[in-house]
């Protein structure tokens, strides 16, 4: 598997770190229930298809990147660079 | 037909051309009082115990594919119970206990071999958690010995002990452990239900679960609708996508996790061997094939194959091991998907759904769990309530705090 770096061009798998889905985002901590603090940590959709995951370019330029990726396939239909932080964003 | 000497000897007379078919390939009927989704080893098990023991009959497996196509066919078949925390130690050693009595209560010979498992360590720290495991082992009950770099040589002689980057300083031990045939689990524990009036039902793929007032009513396959009074999930891999039939989430994510085999050899590995410093575990199979493994490739899939990063760095841990292995072909290699949960624990519990039991989040182990699973969910079917070495694994422990978490890697399943 490559992943093509919108940086970097196309780079072994072996170079990125995986963390896992993009879509969930952390409910601000002050503000959040339990509940929407459990579904943040711990619930996932985990589909068969179209997955939009969160890859670290480690070995690299060091850049966030949000995929999206059959997980069926593992094609790569995009590469991009991830605008929005992962921590602090609100519920 | 019960297997045994005499079968074996009148098949032998008579040329082997009177057995019969393992079990029947079941068409599946109108309605039953249990559906069982999924035919690998776990939902095979929950059928041959909820014949057995607890008279449930009117049961049904279904399975998508041919029965052992899943995981249970798949595996690197070690079975053992050296687990630390203690909602998991119970379970796993009742498993091992129901293991070793497994034949005699199916009539099957699934070729269970206590040949031993050993887990090397590195350094000193290494070894100072597997005394702490072993010492929490031996505190539950199971056995357990610390072993020295001169007790592991005797055991051992050809790994690397001269020139390793991290040397070999000594290993935990379970004697009791060791690996067992998968296939033939698969098909003994469908035998022996099939043989109490269970159907296995192979070619039918579930494709809905039909909920009404908050109850499971039945299922959509692709072979048409079926009723049942109770659902039982033992999906593995596909348990998120079971669990969306239902409208559930879970704290679930499939990964796939690779195996290879090598050419057939003579003899030369009794015992199971783990590798402390890197990712990688070895055993030699009866047809004398190298069976070994490594981590999962670790990025969510459905693929049931991997990619070529993982197998290369199994291949340097095994050659840092163990030298030798450089002159021996590598002969198949395959993938399969795994329910890799949120704290890398399983879950046996009821949904919210009335009727709908869930059984997942094993992980890359457990095939070693097959008997206990099946036993402590047929139990949780047939009485409604949990199985005393099970009761830790909740479906809301992770709402709550309870988390089972061996590594302590927190809630990132490719850690696990
Ligand atoms: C390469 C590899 C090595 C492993 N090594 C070990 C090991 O050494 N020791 C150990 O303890 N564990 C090991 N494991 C883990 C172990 O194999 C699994 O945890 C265990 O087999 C899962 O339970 P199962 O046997 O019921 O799963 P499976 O055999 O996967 O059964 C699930 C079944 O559900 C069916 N199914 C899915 N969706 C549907 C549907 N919609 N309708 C009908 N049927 C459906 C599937 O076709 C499948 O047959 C390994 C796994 C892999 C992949
Ligand atoms: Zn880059």
């Amino acid at each position: 598997m490559r992943i093509t770096c919108p940086h970097c061009g196309a780079r072994d798998v072996q170079e990125f770190t995986y963390l896992g889905d993009a879509s969930p985002s952390r409910p601000d901590g002050l503000e959040a229930t339990e509940a929407a603090m459990f579904d943040y940590v711990y619930q996932r959709e985990n589909p068969a298809g179209r997955h939009r995951e969160l890859w670290y370019h480690g070995a690299g330029c060091h850049a966030w990147l949000t995929v999206t990726r059959d997980t069926r396939t593992h094609a790569i239909e995009a590469v991009e660079p991830t605008k929005r932080p992962k921590a602090g964003t609100a519920a | 037909m019960r297997y045994s000497i005499f079968s074996l000897a009148a098949q032998t007379l008579a040329g082997h051309r009177g057995w019969k078919p393992a079990w029947r390939d079941a068409a599946p009927k109108a309605e039953y009082d249990v559906l069982i989704i999924g035919g690998g080893g776990h939902g095979l098990a929950t059928a041959h115990y909820l014949a057995s023991r607890h008279g449930i009959t009117n049961v049904a497996v279904i399975e998508k594919g041919y029965i052992g196509s899943g995981n249970v066919g798949r595996n690197t078949t070690i079975i053992r119970s050296n687990y630390l925390l203690p909602g998991n130690t119970p379970f796993y050693e009742h498993s091992l206990k129901l293991w070793e009595g497994l034949e005699q209560d199916i009539n099957y010979n699934a070729m269970v071999s206590q040949r031993g498992v050993l887990n090397l360590y590195h350094s000193d720290a290494q070894r100072d958690a597997y005394a702490r495991r072993g010492n929490a082992m031996r505190l539950a009950g199971v056995d357990a010995d610390l072993l020295d770099r001169e007790q592991v040589r005797a055991m051992v002689p050809f790994l690397n002990y001269e020139t390793g980057r991290f040397p070999i300083q000594g290993g935990l031990l379970q004697k009791r452990g060791g690996s067992v045939r998968h296939d033939a689990v698969a098909w003994g524990y469908a035998r022996a239900a099939d043989q109490r009036g269970v159907d296995i039902v192979q070619n039918c793929e579930v494709t809905g679960l039909t909920i009404a007032n908050g109850r499971i009513t039945g299922v959509e396959t692709s072979r048409g609708p079926i009723r049942a009074k109770k659902v039982a999930l033992a999906v593995a891999g596909n348990s998120s996508r079971l669990a969306a039939m239902a409208g559930m989430r879970l704290p679930i994510e499939t990964h796939v996790l690779q195996a290879f085999v090598s050419e057939g050899l003579k003899p030369v590995i009794d015992n199971v061997v783990t590798y402390g410093a890197g990712h990688f575990y070895i055993s030699q199979s009866d047809k004398g094939g190298l069976v070994f493994g490594g981590d999962i490739d670790g990025y969510n899939s459905y693929a049931q194959r991997g990619n070529l990063p993982v197998i290369e760095d199994v291949m340097e841990s095994a050659m840092g091991l163990w030298p030798g292995l450089g002159r021996i072909r590598m002969l198949r290699h395959w993938g399969g998907v795994m329910d890799m949960s949120m704290d890398g624990s399983p879950i046996i519990d009821h949904t919210p759904v009335d009727g709908l039991y869930l059984n997942a989040g094993w992980c890359y182990g457990g095939f070693k769990a097959t008997p206990a699973s099946g036993f402590c969910f047929a139990h949780l079917i047939a009485r409604d309530e949990p199985h005393p070495v099970a009761t830790a694994f909740r479906l809301d422990r992770f709402a709550t705090g309870r988390v089972i978490d061996e590594k302590g890697a927190g809630a990132q399943p490719n850690l696990h």
